[in-house]
């Protein structure tokens, strides 16, 4: 089993749910509290990951960033090399594909709590920062954790769009998915199915966390 | 005591600093899957370099490398791929060298009652449901394939049967698994010990299609052009030489 190919895509997975915890907070809370009547130009654009074909994205990252656009000559710039091919890059595709598969259980899970509760805190004089990260969050712990494990887990068996901005380069870009096309192609048939299996594994497993978590089998945060 | 920890602190930064700095990536034409498997591993047993290999399609590295992808040495199917990249500028001055000349075959498995002795008329045949090559859009051998069945004029026949391959590699394992009927693939692959145990091949005669010329190159935007000269003197010495020959790669004498 490629190891280096294992280690790589956990590492952009954990990555990649972090920066999506941080990023689509304020995304999901907007999406749930904005009034705002044109919302749902930006939900749209938020789902498109959804429908998109993988390698559109894919495709769309790799001239945004390459270094014949202004960012990326920018990127490369300031840090001395282009950012396709690289992990960061590989990153930023990773966060823009799966922002969906974050935001939308965030924006659930938000819209499930009860508003009197949020409008009693305000009333209170409850700053909206603090409501929100002492009511609001703790209320809704279970659709984070759900957003962040699917977006983990999303990111795993991401395919299209690592092969358009990847490169498959071991030890950077090369994801267990691309390894195990990769051991097909070389006939290495064994250690592809290790691999995928692994990959099934781990896929169901997350899965099973997230429904048994949304079935409240067992209670993530103490019930009060 | 501090002293020592500094010491030794110096020199864990020196033996990363050295790993980093022996270390290539290789972007590889994927008709040189098997033999390069190969040469990669001795090469690393003989200087304990480490070699990060990625195989593909010639004309999609050729794509990433214009969009700065930090491949130390190119090895193209095809050699107007790194001829343009040196007209760009994007590779070190000197480094093109032509490795090779590519063959093609068509390939069918043991099962099969295919008799591909026969050359392209076998492909007529209606047991012939799937053709297996490689994408001719983008990979060097899978124009060849295509040249090749005009020149024999069974492409307009066949056309509708072809499936097709992201690169050469692909393509044989679409006709290795059974999945295609025939496959016309890289002779380096047919070569290749697991493609031997499962079929048998019929070299496709060379005028046929116009020469796959084969080159390589090293770039500018890689990062270690000293471990790159390394692995490209390697391969061209007696000993990689022998390995590449093993694979049908070989640079025919001027007739």
């Amino acid at each position: 089993m490629n190891w280096i190919a294992i280690a790589v895509t956990f590492k952009l997975a954990l990555l990649t749910a972090a920066v999506l915890l941080v990023v689509g907070l304020p995304i999901a809370y907007w999406l749930t509290f904005s009034k705002w009547r044109w919302k749902f130009i930006v939900e749209s654009v938020v789902a498109l990951p959804l429908v998109l074909p993988p390698t559109v994205l894919g495709f769309y990252i790799l001239v945004a960033i390459g270094p014949h656009s202004p960012v990326g000559r920018f990127y490369s710039d300031v840090v001395g090399h282009p950012l396709p091919f690289t992990f960061e890059g590989l990153l930023l595709a990773s966060i823009l594909y799966s922002l969906p598969f974050a935001v939308q259980p965030f924006a659930t899970a938000f819209e499930q709590v009860d508003r009197r509760l949020i409008e009693a805190s305000w009333t209170l004089g409850v700053s909206k920062l603090k409501t929100f990260f002492r009511l609001i969050v703790p209320l809704s712990v279970a659709g984070l954790i759900t957003g962040a494990v699917l977006s983990f887990a999303h990111t795993l068996g991401e395919f299209g769009v690592v092969l358009m901005v990847g490169g498959n380069i071991e030890g950077e870009t090369r994801t267990v998915s691309i390894d195990i096309y990769d051991e097909v192609q070389a006939l290495n048939y064994a250690g592809a199915a290790k691999t995928a299996l692994l990959l099934l594994a781990v896929s169901y497993g997350v899965l099973l966390l997230v429904y048994a978590m949304n079935r409240k089998v067992w209670a993530v945060w103490p019930q009060r | 005591m501090i002293r020592v920890i500094l010491v030794l602190c110096l020199f864990v930064i020196a033996g990363v600093n050295c790993s980093v700095a022996e270390e290539i990536t290789i972007a590889a034409a994927s008709d040189l899957s098997f033999a390069f498997r190969e040469i990669v591993a001795e090469y690393e047993k003989t200087t304990a370099n480490h070699v990060r290999l990625t195989l593909g399609s010639s004309g999609n590295f050729y794509v990433q490398i214009q969009n700065g992808a930090p491949f130390d040495l190119y090895f193209s199917a095809d050699i107007t791929y790194p001829r343009k990249l040196e007209e760009a500028g994007l590779t070190v001055p000197g480094s093109f060298y032509q490795y090779a000349v590519g063959r093609i075959v068509m390939w069918t498995g043991n099962e099969s009652r295919i008799d591909v002795t026969q050359g392209f008329e076998a492909l007529r045949a209606p047991t012939v449901k799937k053709i297996a090559i490689a994408n001719p859009k983008h990979a060097p051998y899978g124009r060849a394939a295509v040249a090749a069945m005009e020149y024999f004029k069974v492409y307009d026949q066949v056309k509708d049967k072809l499936v097709l391959g992201e690169n050469i590699s692909q393509a044989a394992q679409f006709v290795e698994s059974g999945a295609a009927d025939v496959g016309i693939i890289a002779l380096s692959l047919a070569l290749a010990s697991p493609m031997q145990a499962a079929g048998h091949y019929w070299e496709i005669p060379s005028d046929a299609h116009p020469p796959i010329e084969q080159a390589a190159v090293m770039l500018m935007g890689g990062k270690n052009q000293k471990s790159a000269k390394a692995f490209l003197s390697f391969i061209q010495g007696a000993e990689g030489q022998t390995m590449m020959k093993r694979y049908g790669f070989v640079v025919p004498s001027p007739r």
